[in-house]
């Protein structure tokens, strides 16, 4: 059914459809509308699940964990700050191979305080062993709550899966979208049955702590299980296309690349802003194509390499840095890239940090700067305010 | 496990989960050099020992028939000490 | 050598195999809790000894399902565990417990028990109290006692220890108005029995604080745990107590014996009893027994 709802209300209805039983939720703006919109469904018995208001992020993870441990499905969301706080219990999540779906919204990280979008904060979970995907708009927001149910329960992933969707920017816009029936979601997901749970009938232990003769080896097991899980995101991308025929690429998808000179890579909501320029360019004359990288984590190296073939020049642009390194994804683009015979040039430019906007002359400075030769630097800095330090 | 998977399931993970009970093949043992040996007679059954013994090694037979089994008995001496009556004492065990 | 061989595989909770220290007063209540609790129960377990000593992979003392994630979570993990029961419908026969040693009940994991306890999730909370953070090395914990030397709050030239009072968790989580709050002590083992058996029973949020001498953190002869406990008792400075829905509404009497009795044969006291600077210490200690005394009305 096709409805004008706010971003956020999208994650809850297809939260909803994914029928968790147990939600945890602890807000933060710009979260709060999708653990409100949930409150509601519960409160009006739309949604039969156990809401529990927690009394901190680190918590809302943890209540997910002992849940899901316990043999149900669960949900959070949280963003920034909220990430940050419970980003041990994500690992201890990871590590314990227990899956769920968390919506990361994308919001900036203190200090300086500051509640708009960009994507330090589940760019800093990277290492967890979630698997992370990130959302262009709001209909593939939907859709993508759904997939990572059946990405994370599949018996070759049992890892947890984070849907990135950019705070404000996609969570508190209206935008039309296709809502599925409930029976179509139950068609395309079953429930969720445990490998194994915390059960009298057939008790486990679950958390022992391992010595240094055998903890590599599982850690080598997460990492060969992550890396497989590209192909189940592959795998649920065709399928869900097939059920609902919605389809946003699987591990990436490509805009105008295949006679591309230059190729912009980027990931998230802003993907919509670079395929409008880019159109701009193809008018002026300029050859140039959008990468949309969708699965960040596993990084889907040999697609990358594969959709970058023919590419003269490669700018990636990110909200996020690390710092006293470069932009992260153009790091982990250039070495997806490497040892090849041919490279060519990547740049990487920061722009859209703490809700500042990309906007088309943005774009244009970035090809411009990319264009005379420089490798990093960041985007849309206010000059006056710069030469003011 | 579930008991109604129509497909073979994977094996679990390494290391995610430990069967229970499998402490028990850890024979705690040779931990100690004391050894608690029950005098049937003094004692009247309380249940004090077994109780408390911290590894829950010591159990009776009838009423006021204790033993413990040397094969996890640390030697700790709870139960010497605590026994109200004075019906078990620590012996050095030579093996 | 038993005439006949023990059993114990599928008899119990806790099972024998376990790495704790000869004469740790925690295995035996841990024991004695789970007498009482039975098979059907789920246990979150935070960081510390009793985590570390029973569950070294593949090895697992633990008959029943039990979960451990991180140190300051269990009552997270818990209320998790009790919303997953209640959507399974599980939640009348199945019962939650969580154990949590004294540095995760009263400091790191102190917000997300209290957040448990106003939520009122169906669970048994069980804080095992050795006054320490006694598996990293006996650390100072808010439950420390005042003027106990730690290793970080040793006796020093310019110390005498823990300067600070213990932390009156039991009253914290009355004062949340749960249905069923006490102390307990493994050394008064019927006792603990009893309160176990009625946390159990009610229905609502639990909190049972059971005091466990360490052999090795306290500093004594670990034959005695039994004795150290019960002098802890018996001298005011462990009040067993019990709190319905925020009232006390019992408490253990006792003859009180001088404070000085439970303090001397412990080695993390001794060093209260070298010159006048530490009598002035006792004397502070016996003050604290004493308020205890009157607060509860302990005296016989």
């Amino acid at each position: 059914m096709r409805k004008m709802i706010e971003g956020s209300r999208a994650v809850a209805e297809a939260v909803g459809l994914c029928r968790p039983g147990v939600i945890s939720a602890y807000p933060i703006t710009p979260q709060t509308h999708i653990v409100e919109e949930l409150s509601q469904m519960v409160a009006d018995g739309e949604t039969d699940a156990e809401y529990v208001r927690v009394e901190s992020e680190h918590s809302a993870a943890s209540v997910c964990l002992g849940a899901v441990a316990a043999g149900t499905r669960a949900y959070s969301a949280t963003t920034s700050q909220g990430m940050m706080l419970m980003a041990e219990v994500l690992y201890n999540i990871a590590g314990m191979r227990l899956p769920m779906v968390i919506t990361g919204v994308n919001r900036a990280l203190s200090a300086p305080l500051s509640i708009w979008n960009d994507q330090q904060d589940t760019m800093a979970i990277r290492d967890s062993g979630w698997i992370q995907l990130y959302a262009e708009n709001n209909q593939e927001v939907l859709d993508m709550h759904i997939q990572a149910y059946k990405i994370a329960e599949d018996d070759r992933v049992l890892l947890p899966v984070m849907v990135c969707m950019d705070g404000f920017v996609l969570t508190h816009t209206y935008e039309t979208v296709d809502v599925p029936t409930q029976e179509q979601v139950d068609a395309f997901l079953p429930p969720y049955d445990p490998l194994y749970k915390l059960d009298p009938a057939d008790p486990y232990t679950l958390g022992a702590f391992a010595g240094p003769e055998m903890y590599q080896e599982v850690r080598y097991q997460i990492q060969q299980d992550a890396l497989g899980a590209k192909e189940v995101v592959k795998e649920v991308a065709r399928d869900f296309q097939a059920a609902f025929g919605r389809w946003y690429g699987d591990v990436l998808d490509t805009y105008r690349c295949e006679d591309a000179e230059t190729i912009y890579v980027a990931m998230g909501s802003v993907i919509g802003t670079m395929k409008d320029w880019c159109d701009a360019r193809r008018e002026e004359g300029g050859k140039a194509g959008v990468l949309k990288l969708r699965c960040f984590r596993p990084f889907p190296q040999d697609e990358l390499r594969a959709a970058l073939a023919r590419a003269k020049r490669v700018v990636v642009l990110e909200k996020a840095i690390t710092v006293g390194g470069h932009g992260i994804l153009a790091a982990e683009v250039r070495a997806a890239l490497y040892g090849q015979r041919e490279t060519p040039p990547v740049h990487g430019a920061v722009a859209g940090l703490g809700g500042r906007d990309i906007t088309f002359e943005t774009l244009d400075e970035v090809r411009h700067r990319a264009e005379a030769g420089e490798a990093d630097f960041f985007a849309g800095l206010r000059r006056a305010v710069v030469e003011a330090m | 496990m579930t008991a109604t998977a129509k497909k073979p399931r994977r094996k679990p993970p390494l290391g995610i989960i430990t069967r229970p009970g499998s402490s028990l093949r850890n024979k705690t043992g040779p931990w100690g050099i004391l050894r608690p040996v029950f005098d049937w007679e003094k004692c009247t059954g309380c249940n004090t020992c077994e109780t408390i013994c911290p590894e829950g090694c010591v159990r009776h037979l009838e009423k006021k028939q204790y033993e413990a089994d040397y094969e996890y008995c640390k030697g700790c001496g709870m139960c010497a000490a605590a026994c109200p009556f004075g019906a078990i004492a620590m012996r050095e065990e030579h093996r | 050598m038993a005439a006949t061989a023990f059993t114990y595989e599928g008899t119990r909770g806790f099972l024998p195999g376990h790495r704790a220290c000869a004469g740790c007063g925690q295995a035996a209540a841990v024991r004695i809790v789970m007498e009482v609790a039975g098979p059907n129960v789920i246990a979150a377990n935070a960081t510390g000894c009793l985590e570390v000593f029973s569950t070294p992979h593949p090895e697992s003392a633990w008959g029943v399902p039990w979960i451990h994630s991180l140190f300051e979570n269990h009552p997270a993990v818990a209320s998790g565990i009790e919303a997953a029961l209640k959507v399974q419908g599980k939640i009348g026969d199945v019962r939650v417990l969580c154990f949590g040693g004294d540095g995760a009940t009263l400091d790191i994991g102190f917000g997300a028990l209290s957040g448990m306890f106003e939520r009122g999730h169906d669970v048994a909370y069980f804080c095992m109290d050795n006054e320490a953070y006694m598996n990293t090395g006996v650390q100072r914990s808010g439950s420390t006692p005042f003027a106990a030397a730690t290793t970080t709050s040793p006796a020093g030239r310019r110390s005498f220890g823990e300067d600070r009072p213990k932390k009156d968790l039991p009253a914290i989580a009355a004062a949340h108005g749960i249905p069923y709050v006490a102390t307990a002590s493994m050394s008064y083992f019927a006792d603990l029995r009893r309160k176990t058996k009625k946390a159990l029973e009610t229905r609502g949020a639990k909190y049972v604080q059971v005091h466990v001498p360490c052999p090795p953190g306290w500093g004594y002869d670990e034959k005695n745990s039994v004795e150290i406990g019960k002098l802890a008792v018996d001298c005011g400075m462990y009040p067993l107590v019990e709190w319905e829905n925020g009232e006390v509404v019992r408490v253990r009497k006792i003859k009180p014996i001088p404070v000085e009795d439970y303090l001397k044969p412990q080695r993390r006291f001794r060093h209260l009893f070298r010159g006048e600077a530490g009598k002035a210490q006792i004397a502070k200690i016996q003050e604290l027994a004493d308020a205890n005394i009157k607060k509860y009305g302990l005296a016989e």
